[in-house]
């Protein structure tokens, strides 16, 4: 037996202790205490993110091979704690104007957090199964989450059914490859299919069910029917939360779980995500244009938005991975900010989701509508916003892998779903104005929207280091 | 008459793959209560654990039943929360039919 070295999961160790604490904080203090719970999980999640810039990112396999610890599930796991402390700060009105302020809250998104944090450094199924497992059962019951709420109740009945239908897929695919390669592990799977002379049909059919499984996680086409009913009927904060980092953390996986135990079958799932990819960006980009709802419009534009960081998937290379990573930070920064907006969509009291609602907004809030334009125009990749450079990058590792189709198919995409983004910029601008919205927006709403802006306006001067950095963790799978 | 009652590996993964599929279909096909969709779906799981159990008997390797472990667990996790889900839906809607819930379509 190997000595027990737990240094390299303290971040997530952290997280796990003060999960149990602010959950037993809570059941003893009871509701009042939920506000002091979320600002105490937010700076939780920045002093993770602090213990694992100064933990060693160098390769560590811990736990009998269980986990590993790479640059790639270091860099990973920086956008996850990102992605959780932004959303989590956005909530905190949200949940006090829906008088849903429960302790819980904070609680299961830590809990979340942490199956997302395992998710990206897992090194073997059962690892994985788990580590998904335990962030999906965390967002059943936040997509619960307005439990006095018909649509919130029902979403979750939607997300819960297909979601464990994704995991039995799931289990039935690692089942499979158990069976036909002799091991969970992925190293050892990775090894025993080098050297095979060809690929098992029963390990094919079994990664299709993984892959097929995942695509569910990240709502990629074919099975993203549960993204628009999902986003529209769970609270708000819930969405955004949804939106930002769930995405991530499954995409990271995806990627782990491509580039190592299934790298000698690369030719079976490069196709596979070729078809996936196209969907998702033509779905992305077609549906959302009849849609009224301002949070299915982001539901399709995060469909979208996977599809083009399959293509970046699909290109095989560590350019290709690292240009992903970069478009996944760009990401967040968009989606948090569009949603800083969709939270503060207020009138009397009451929270509005119709586009239309928008109109005369840049009378209204001439600060928040610029900022909001700006985020738009990213998100349908104007230059010289940083949604530009993220969909540069992709396309130019699509282009050194020769994927000239899926990198035109990927730049039409774009082209149509700047429709519904420019659309939403008329009904801001050019409108005829209705009520105002209500003006009590809370600080740290007003702090990330500051942020964001600020991060896609200046990204212009920064992309190489970003992009750099991001390829240097990508190599560590490779 | 031998070979009939000789079973082997193939029967074991037949079994589990109908099992699986009738638990999908159990999903899709059902119109009249989410319990049974429920059902289905600790079916599947269960199906994959027969997977597991047979795979690990002809490997002689003890992580499929561990993974058989692990998966039970989970599975016992799942539906109690698939359950406490329903019973939101129960309080707000007073049904808990398939087709009722539909308010949010497009």
């Amino acid at each position: 037996m190997d000595d027990l070295n737990l240094m390299p999961i303290l971040p997530e160790l952290f997280l796990i202790a003060i999960g149990m604490a602010f959950l037993m904080i809570g059941v003893f203090k009871g509701n009042s205490s939920t506000n002091t719970l979320c600002w105490a999980s937010c700076i939780g999640f920045v002093i993770a993110a602090v213990l694992l810039m100064k933990s060693d990112w160098s390769v560590t396999y811990i736990l009998s091979d269980m986990l590993v610890i790479d640059s790639f599930a270091g860099i990973m796991k920086l956008l996850i704690l990102l992605g959780l402390t932004v959303s989590l700060a956005l909530s905190v009105q949200y949940l006090h104007q829906e008088r849903i302020a429960r302790f819980e809250y904070p609680v299961l998104v830590i809990f979340a957090g942490v199956g997302m944090m395992f998710m990206v450094s897992s090194n073997n199924m059962l690892s994985l199964y788990m580590a998904l497992e335990l962030q999906s059962l965390s967002l059943y019951v936040l997509a619960a989450f307005h439990r006095n709420s018909l649509r919130s109740g029902e979403a979750a009945a939607k997300y819960f059914i297909l979601g464990a239908l994704s995991s039995g897929m799931l289990l039935f695919g690692i089942s499979l490859i158990y069976g036909f390669v002799g091991s969970v592990d992925f190293n050892t799977i990775r090894e025993t299919l080098s050297s095979l002379d060809s690929i098992p049909p029963g390990f094919t059919v079994g990664m299709v069910f993984v892959l097929a499984a995942l695509a569910f996680k990240i709502s990629a086409v074919p099975f993203h029917m549960w993204t628009p009913d999902v986003y529209q009927g769970a609270p708000t904060c819930v969405t955004a939360f949804f939106a930002i980092v769930p995405k991530v953390a499954a995409l990271g996986l995806l990627m782990r779980l491509l580039f190592v135990p299934f790298e000698a079958a690369t030719d079976q799932w490069m196709q596979i995500l070729y078809f996936i990819s196209i969907g998702s960006l033509v779905i992305g980009a077609f549906a959302a244009i009849s849609q009224d709802n301002i949070k299915r419009i982001f539901a399709y534009s995060s469909i979208g938005n996977i599809g083009y960081a399959l293509i970046g998937i699909v290109a095989g290379t560590a350019a290709g991975v690292g240009s992903v990573i970069v478009f996944l930070l760009i990401y967040i920064a968009m989606t948090a900010g569009a949603f800083v907006i969709i939270l503060s969509m207020r009138r009397n009291g009451l929270a509005v989701e119709n586009v239309t609602d928008l109109a005369g907004f840049s009378k209204n809030n001439p600060v928040m509508a610029y900022a909001m334009a700006a985020i738009l125009f990213s998100l349908s990749g104007i230059p010289p916003l940083a949604g530009f450079f993220g969909k540069l990058f992709i396309f130019e590792a699509a282009i050194e892998s020769e994927l000239y189709l899926l990198a035109t198919l990927g730049i039409l995409a774009s082209v149509v779903s700047a429709y519904y983004y420019l659309r939403i910029i008329k009904i801001m601008f050019f409108d005829e104005a209705v009520d105002a919205f209500d003006n009590d927006i809370a600080l740290a709403k007003r702090a990330v929207l500051l942020i964001v802006t600020l991060f896609l306006v200046v990204f212009i001067f920064v992309p190489n280091f970003l992009l750099d950095s991001a390829m240097l963790a990508a190599t560590s799978l490779f | 008459m031998e070979s009939v009652l000789n079973i082997g590996m193939e029967h074991y993964l037949i079994l589990a793959g109908i099992l699986f599929t009738i638990g999908v279909f159990g999903i899709f096909l059902n119109r009249k209560n989410v319990i049974v969709i429920l059902m289905s779906i600790e079916l599947m799981l269960l199906a994959v654990n027969i997977n597991f159990i047979t795979f690990s008997a002809y490997l002689d390797d003890l992580a499929g039943q561990v993974f058989v472990m692990f998966t039970l667990t989970v599975a016992a996790a799942e539906a109690a929360i698939g359950l406490a889900i329903l019973v939101v839906f129960f309080r707000n809607k007073g049904s808990i039919a398939v087709e009722d819930i539909s308010s949010m379509k497009g």
